[in-house]
């Protein structure tokens, strides 16, 4: 047969198609293989079931080796949605104790929560008791694509410094996008040391990798477990609080808004730090916890709200020292300087009351007797000593620096999350309120007695305390005493030295000394040990004035120093010296004796939120 | 017949393509292998055991390996003498299969003699291939010669494609189609195959943009009348080779289309529908004219085309909701990207093209494939083995594989070409017909670009029957190759 070479070139249409074809293919398989890389992860995701195992979080010592806080194990029900099959709910519900309404409830809220996914596990009821878990464990062969996530959940040992531990939460989606450690469904310290030292007490997750089949059973252990990463448990704290005094400042506080802090001068550490009203750190944990928080949150009194660092108070005459420490420094007064006091600093057409004591007067009498005209004196003279420091201004920076190296306007540096910073202004903030040049002394006379704009906490006001106790140096509170296997941060052992000579400091402390032995603290005078203190009694737009103390004790060898704060309580004297006085003597002597019993059980007994102007619901 | 003696051992030998019978050594032997890895299971197993499909995927190649020689040793003449009886013999197979095959998953495709499975589906390629060898090979026989002759083509091709439909073995049925190659080797019009792949573009285009909405029709049924158009000024241009008639054409439709935009962009909206079927019938009136002017013949298959191209538009949605089942309809959503439905349909897919990309270059190594290994690809002995070697030995792996059946399909097309016999030739083009169909067919399902079709993979997916199919198919070719210098 003739061949016809006219078609014969068809073939190279059928050739050039299936070339084309396998070019498309190529091309494909290309694109699928090796440009993306997505595939792989998604065979992974299959094939193994990533275990996470939870290692124990680190436990909480207080200063003298007492457990405050340790782990109980919880379990949550979990599922993989896409796994699950048909199961007997009924069997499934009676071995949990809850209603099928109950169950179906949880499918419904489950797939309402953000990020779910049919693919990766799920929780469907959290917490369940030890119990229930033995009962569940026995009958999960039933029930494929639930399994058992063992959790820990926080126990304490002691009703008491909820502000200073924390406590734990679930992990929300901004958690997860910052620290790469959590997954959904995971706990991370929430307030206190249990959020600042999380990274220490949460310790390393383990990994166990199951390989899975297509029916979700799970077929052994891939590689035989040699890629498995066993937990690390966290690293357990050791604080400075002593948990009994830290109660017994606590009850002090019942019924009163406020705070107390006791730091061991030497050390830094802190002993105590009471924020009132405060809670029961068990409501924060398992499955309560959410209601609870709540409640918390809703409370007027906020108990959440630690007032011993976050909160920012006008430190009133607790102030004084600082002012007597300064004018000192700068040479505007020595200890013979005499200013004059007729009830009160009379300076052009302006007064600020003062109560009845001698006059003239000098500083270690002021301190003692808190004289407001002295340190209004004082204040106005450097202020306004322009042969000196050139401006009011100029003069007011200096004052401000002074202030800042004692630790006021900026946090501490505490160890513990969300310290407040109190207020101390400079004078580009007069300027921006009255103008350049437009102010002097005067115009701002109220902050030389810890008014006006001073704001400090606490904290600040508990620092300068053990400053003084130390004579002219400090290191930043802390509540850690001890990291395991781990060296406590340099900056909180570090000595700080405020720009005052320490010379001026014992000037200082004696006047304090004096105002415990025959001035405003004489309440603080404990037999056997010699306070020093000083009262404040700070005015504020909220109604009562704030009751305030800082004191000190044994004066030539502190042990500790101490800060109270009594929101609304009237004077100094009439709250802030005997919680004071009290919180030392039970540290110092671990007793109250028995002359000032009547004084223990008068605040114990004291309600001073009634003044507060805050309604309880 | 030339009743010449050919002494068969010794042109056997000499005449034999040892290149293809190496090929087909090789994607056996490469196709066991990855049989045994595709259904490894983490207990042992050992590749040689006869309870492992490997093991008898291995008794199944041995069977070949003897009815291979058997059909080599066959004197030649004989497939051309029986090739009738042989295809009517499987017809009569065929239609008494659909009678006595039990229910397979909704299948009566498999025909149980003792403890073996056949399915005559698999045999009746060859047997077609014979007929349709045979019938080209009839005395005089010129395909355009007589539209009988297409009916007569049309009946070996179309009889086999009922009776596997009638078996619900749509996938093996739709494999006749490839004999279309052969039609148009022998002289039909590339116009066919061009409608064919029209038709493909316009189902495709209009089931795949059917959701977003211009001018009032969806952007899918806007497209095809766009493409309509290019199409009319295209042919114009190279079929009729009307220079003229394609500028005029294609004037008028960018200068209607830029009044359409402009009106649109003035918020005048002009109906879809109506504008373009004003505009093409205006455009088929132009060529009507030109027809009578002119007396071209070849413009009555341009407004033809067009006719045609816009009636098939309109049945499209028909057809893929009405006749097409839903199962159907969801695997061409599938592939089409329309939808995921990752638990359903849309699952082997899924799970078969995280396999392949998972594999990456080199792949995961022989045994080492977890999608494979824990039983997420479904069908991944038979019909997904191709994942296997995606997962497990990687780019290098596919690309080798597709390059050895592009070698073997090209291989069967220069050997059918080299043929002296009219009934080598098309005898040949059939083999390469079916190998290009399962090829673009079962590749393309597995990474994606295909509807699922339940095809095997030749040499590679677990099953005598399509391994005895195909070695039917390659070694009567390879007879009949061996014998071409006999007539010389």
């Amino acid at each position: 047969m003739r061949k016809d070479y006219n078609l014969e070139k068809r073939k190279y249409v059928i050739g050039g198609f299936i070339v084309v074809i396998a070019l498309i293919y190529i091309f494909r398989l290309f694109d699928l293989q090796l440009s993306d890389s997505k595939y792989k992860k998604f065979a992974d995701n299959n094939a193994f079931l990533n275990k996470t195992i939870y290692p124990s979080r680190g436990l909480i010592y207080d200063r003298n080796g007492e457990l405050i806080v340790y782990n109980q194990p919880a379990y949550d029900v979990m599922m993989i949605p896409r796994d699950v099959e048909h199961f007997d709910t009924i069997d499934f519900c009676q071995t949990l104790d809850i209603t099928v309404e109950q169950l179906r409830k949880r499918f419904d809220d489950m797939r309402k929560t953000a990020g779910y996914s049919s693919y990766t596990p799920q929780k469907l009821i959290t917490h369940i008791s030890a119990q229930d878990y033995g009962r569940l464990q026995e009958k999960l062969y039933r029930f494929p694509g639930f399994f058992i996530q063992k959790r820990i959940l926080r126990q304490y040992n002691h009703n008491a410094g909820a502000n200073v531990l924390g406590n734990l939460r679930e992990v929300n989606p901004t958690d997860i996008e910052r620290d790469p450690y959590y997954q959904r469904g995971d706990y991370c310290g929430d307030l206190g040391i249990e959020k600042s030292y999380d990274e220490y007490l949460r310790g390393v997750k383990g990994v166990e990798i199951l390989i899975r089949d297509a029916h979700g059973r799970i077929q052994g252990r891939y590689d035989d477990g040699s890629r498995d990463i066993t937990p690390e448990s966290g690293r357990n704290l050791k604080l400075s609080i002593d948990i009994d005094l830290q109660q017994y400042a606590e009850s002090l506080m019942v019924n009163k808004i406020g705070a107390i802090v006791a730091i061991e001068p030497q050390t830094g550490e802190i002993l105590a730090m009471v924020s009132s009203p405060t809670y029961d750190p068990t409501l924060l944990v398992g499955r309560q916890r959410g209601e609870n928080y709540q409640k918390l949150v809703q409370d007027p009194l906020k108990p959440l709200y630690d007032r011993s660092y976050k909160a920012a108070y006008p430190p009133g005459s607790t102030f004084k020292p600082t002012q007597g420490l300064i004018l000192l420094q700068e040479n505007i007064v020595n200890l013979q300087t005499m200013y004059p006091c007729s009830h009160g600093f009379i300076s052009g057409g302006l007064r600020v009351g003062c109560h009845a004591h001698y006059s003239p007067i000098n500083l270690k009498p002021a301190l003692q007797t808190s004289c407001n005209a002295y340190f209004c004196w004082g204040f106005k003279n450097m202020v306004d000593k322009r042969s000196k420091y050139g401006s009011s201004a100029n003069a007011f920076e200096v004052w401000k620096e002074h202030l800042v190296s004692m630790g006021y306007g900026y946090p501490l540096g505490t160890d513990l999350p969300g310290e407040s910073r109190g207020f101390i202004p400079n004078a580009k903030f007069y300027n921006n309120v009255y103008g350049e040049g437009r102010w002097s002394a005067n115009t701002v006379i109220s902050v030389a007695i810890g008014q006006g704009e001073i704001m400090a906490t606490p904290l600040q006001i508990a620092n300068l305390c053990a400053t003084i106790a130390n004579r002219g140096w400090f290191i930043t509170p802390h509540v850690v005493k001890e990291i395991q296997d781990t060296v406590m941060p340099a900056h909180l052992l570090e000595k700080r030295k405020p720009t005052v000579d320490e010379r001026h400091y014992r000037e200082v402390a004696e006047g304090m000394r004096m105002a415990v032995l025959g001035g405003t603290c004489r309440m603080a005078a404990l037999p056997g040990i010699e306070v020093a203190g000083k009262t404040g009694t700070a005015q504020n737009p909220h109604g009562k004035d704030h009751s305030a103390f800082i004191g000190f004790a044994p004066y030539n060898d502190p042990k500790i120093a101490v800060c109270v704060y009594v929101e609304n309580a009237g004077f100094g004297a009439t709250y802030g010296v005997p919680i004071g006085s009290l919180v030392i003597e039970k540290y110092l002597t671990g007793k109250i004796s028995n002359e000032r019993k009547y004084l223990e059980e008068r605040m114990l007994e004291a309600n001073t939120i009634i003044y507060s102007g805050v309604k309880k619901h | 017949m030339e009743l010449r003696n050919t002494n068969t051992p010794p042109s056997l030998t000499r005449g034999l393509d040892w290149f293809t019978l190496i090929l087909y050594l090789i994607l056996v032997v490469a196709g066991v292998v990855s049989i045994y890895a595709a259904s490894y299971d983490f207990d042992e197993a050992n590749m040689f055991s006869f309870e492992e499909f490997s093991g008898k995927q291995i008794r199944w190649i041995g069977c070949s390996l003897i009815l291979g020689f058997v059909l080599l040793v066959i004197d030649r003449r004989i497939y051309e003498t029986y090739a009738y009886p042989i295809y009517f013999g499987m017809l009569i197979l065929l239609a008494v299969t659909i009678v006595i095959a039990p229910d397979i998953k909704g299948s009566r495709s498999w025909l149980v003699l003792g403890p073996m499975s056949l399915q005559p589906a698999e045999f009746a390629k060859f047997a077609t291939a014979l007929a349709m060898a045979k019938l080209f090979s009839g005395y005089n026989f010129v395909l355009n010669a007589s539209p009988i002759n297409y009916v007569k083509a049309l009946a070996i091709i179309f009889v086999p494609i009922l009776l596997i439909l009638a078996q619900r073995e749509t996938g093996s049925a739709l494999v006749y189609l490839s004999l279309f190659f052969v039609l148009y080797r022998e002289g039909m019009s590339g116009l066919v195959l061009f409608g064919a792949f029209f038709a493909v573009l316009i189902f495709v285009v209009t089931v795949k943009f059917s959701e977003t909405m211009i001018m009032g029709l969806p952007s899918g049924e806007f497209s095809v009348f766009i493409l309509v158009m290019v199409l009319i000024v295209v042919l114009l241009a190279t079929y009729a080779k009307h220079f003229a008639g394609a500028r005029n054409v294609g004037l008028w439709f960018l200068g209607t289309g830029l009044i359409a935009w402009v009106l649109n962009y003035y918020g005048i909206n002009i109906p879809g529908i109506p504008f373009f079927l004003g505009v093409i019938g205006v455009a088929c009136g132009y060529i009507l004219f030109e027809i009578l002017r002119l007396r071209i013949r070849a413009l009555w298959v341009i407004i033809g085309s067009a006719v045609v191209s816009i009636l098939f538009l309109f049945s499209v949605n028909y057809v893929f909701g009405n006749v097409l089942e839903p199962h159907q309809q969801m695997r061409i959503k599938v592939a089409l990207g329309i939808e995921e439905d990752l638990r359903g349909a849309g699952y082997n897919v899924n799970q078969s093209k995280i396999a392949i990309g998972s594999g990456g270059m080199t792949g995961k190594g022989f045994l080492k494939g977890t999608q494979t290994k824990l039983k997420y690809v479904p069908e991944q002995h038979t019909d997904f083995i191709f994942c296997t070697i995606g997962e497990e030995e990687g780019f290098i792996g596919t690309a080798t594989v597709l390059t050895l059946f592009l070698i073997l399909i090209l291989r069967i097309i220069s050997i059918a070409e080299r043929q002296p016999s009219t009934f080598s030739r098309v005898y040949a083009y059939c083999v390469a017909g079916y190998f290009i169909f399962h090829f673009c067919i079962n590749i393309g399902m597995v990474i994606g670009l295909c509807p699922v079709i339940g095809i095997p993979l030749p040499f590679f997916s677990y099953g005598g029957s399509s391994l005895w199919g195909f070695t039917f198919l390659l070694f009567i070719l390879l007879r009949l190759d061996a014998a071409r210098r006999d007539r010389r």
